[in-house]
């Protein structure tokens, strides 16, 4: 994704299920990167998983359908 | 020492006779303690993980921890699949079936609780269970027969008088008996006890649907059946097992909640602790990738041919008595043998030393299922095959104990067991 693009990270409670979710968001066609978690954000998991703000509804749809329930979602 | 060569595997249905090793062509009937060989996958995958994805798996942010944490996600994913559970992080990763069953004994049961158990059981779960009664569980061992099959009326007999947990393996060791885990979850259920499987010797070797078998918590090991290496193994939780009736074994780092000095509740992380084998994981997941290609079923039946040529085989021959089920589908690829006029010990080393088979002599981690089937202390022969088990080897191993039968019958008799078995006593202490 262009380095100006608005971007939203998900935050998770494990690691596990922070690889879990870029695994499906990858399978699904979505340009993701799992990054570290941003400090101001939390500091449940050391993954958190970037995405573009507008792929925010296709990343919720997602998780569900992966049963990962995300620790949160933030915009950057 | 010699270097170890090995011709190539030959895959499923193309299999070759024996395998060289050490010069030799050795027909390996030891794959119920691990499994040999392995398919070249699994070294492969090994190989390439230490080699690109040899990070920390998921601990740090950077690509090759990223690598190694998928690497890990995968193996959950292949478990899972394999016991037909949907969420892979049920799959709680350990050392080996022991640890496993460690992890749910330990987590689940406290003084004044009452276990429900059988006589064919492995140390791995009696001696933790032996310890739990000196804490005050009460422990109860329901009688199997000369087969080792367990006595479904004293089971649910048992089970009536109230039990917190029902606890069994899947498959003897010893005789490869099968046990109905169906049934016995059944009644367990009925009784509202929460039924624990050791699946060492089965999962791999026998399709196995965790919720149809009403099974709460299934331990396995990596390295048995499932064809990959030492070090992985695990334990799943069924889908409606709630985790916090389980106290984690340990507590440590997660890569999860840093802040928090106390252990998180999350799965897998909750039984989790510390870094995991990634490069075993990797194995794993290539050797789960490989029978599922080959479909298990598919292997079992070709498996359950060789076995029961074999059981015929040396059933016939004179003065060999063999132990478990006669019929091959009754049991995995394991079954034990003694000779008459011959000690166990005797008998392995000659096989090994004259005609290259590789067995296990002794009790097999496993004094009660000896106590069961009549041969504690001395232990038995035991012969457990393998996917890469062929019709030529079988030949070979029914010949080879054909000679040593034919040569036991015609030597002076062995002392009387008396003496026998206080040598196997001072070496079972070691052996287990
Ligand atoms: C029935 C049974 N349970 C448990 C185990 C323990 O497996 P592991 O040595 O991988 O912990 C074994 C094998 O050693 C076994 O045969």
């Amino acid at each position: 994704m262009p380095a100006t693009e608005a971007r939203s990270v998900v935050v998770f409670h494990t690691t596990s299920a922070a690889i879990k979710a870029d695994k499906a968001a990858r399978q699904a066609g979505l340009e993701t990167r799992l990054v570290p978690t941003p400090r101001h954000l939390s500091s449940d998991c050391g993954l958190a998983l970037r995405f573009a703000r507008v792929d925010r509804a296709k990343m919720e749809a997602l998780l569900r359908e992966a049963g990962v329930e995300p620790a949160g979602i933030h915009d950057l | 020492m010699m270097a170890t060569k090995r011709q190539e595997i030959a895959p499923l249905g193309a299999r070759t006779c024996g395998k060289v090793v050490q010069g030799m062509n050795v027909v390996y009937l030891d794959n119920a303690a691990t499994s040999w060989p392995k398919p070249p996958q699994v070294a492969q995958a090994m190989a390439d993980f230490l080699e690109h994805s040899g990070g920390n798996p998921g601990r740090s942010g950077h690509r090759l921890s990223i690598a190694a944490g998928l690497a890990v996600l995968e193996a959950r994913e292949a478990v899972a699949n394999l016991v037909h559970i949907d969420d892979p992080f049920r799959v709680i990763f350990t050392l080996n079936a022991t640890h496993a069953l460690n992890l749910a004994l330990f987590g689940l049961l406290r003084p004044g609780d009452r276990v429900v158990t059988t006589s064919m059981e492995h140390n791995s779960l009696m001696r933790p269970l032996r310890e739990l009664e000196r804490r005050g569980v009460a422990i109860s061992v329901v009688p199997c027969d000369h087969q080792g099959l367990i006595q479904l009326d004293v089971w649910r007999q048992e089970l009536a008088r109230g039990a917190t947990l029902a606890c069994a393996t899947h498959a003897s060791n010893v005789t490869g008996t099968i046990q109905p885990v169906v049934e016995m979850g059944l009644l367990a259920h009925e009784a509202d006890a929460l039924f624990l499987v050791d699946g060492a010797q089965t999962v791999g070797a026998l399709p196995l649907d965790l919720q149809a078998a009403h099974i709460d918590l299934l331990a396995f090991t990596g390295h048995k059946a499932l064809l990959g290496p030492t070090g992985t193994g695990g334990l799943v939780l069924a889908p409606g097992f709630p985790p916090e009736r389980l106290q984690p074994l340990v507590r440590g780092g997660t890569g999860s909640r840093s802040e928090r000095e106390e252990h998180p509740d999350m799965l897998p992380d909750r039984f989790e602790a510390g870094t995991p084998n990634g490069v075993g994981l990797a194995g794993l997941r290539a050797a789960i990738d490989f029978l599922t290609d080959q479909r298990i079923e598919s292997v079992r039946q070709a498996e359950v041919a060789v076995e029961q040529e074999l059981w015929d085989g040396l059933a016939a021959i004179p003065g060999v008595h063999l132990y478990g089920p006669a019929a091959a589908e009754r049991r995995t690829s394991t079954f034990s043998l003694r000779i008459d006029g011959m000690r166990v010990d005797e008998v392995g080393l000659r096989l090994d030393e004259d005609f290259s088979i590789l067995t296990r002599v002794g009790l097999h981690c496993a004094p009660a299922a000896h106590r069961t089937l009549g041969t504690f202390p001395e232990g038995t022969v035991r012969l457990a095959a393998g996917v890469f088990t062929t019709r030529e080897d079988v030949q070979r191993v029914i010949s080879a104990v054909s000679e040593v039968a034919a040569s036991a019958a015609h030597a002076p008799r062995v002392p009387p067991c008396v003496e026998a078995s206080a040598a196997t006593r001072g070496r079972s202490g070691k052996e287990a």
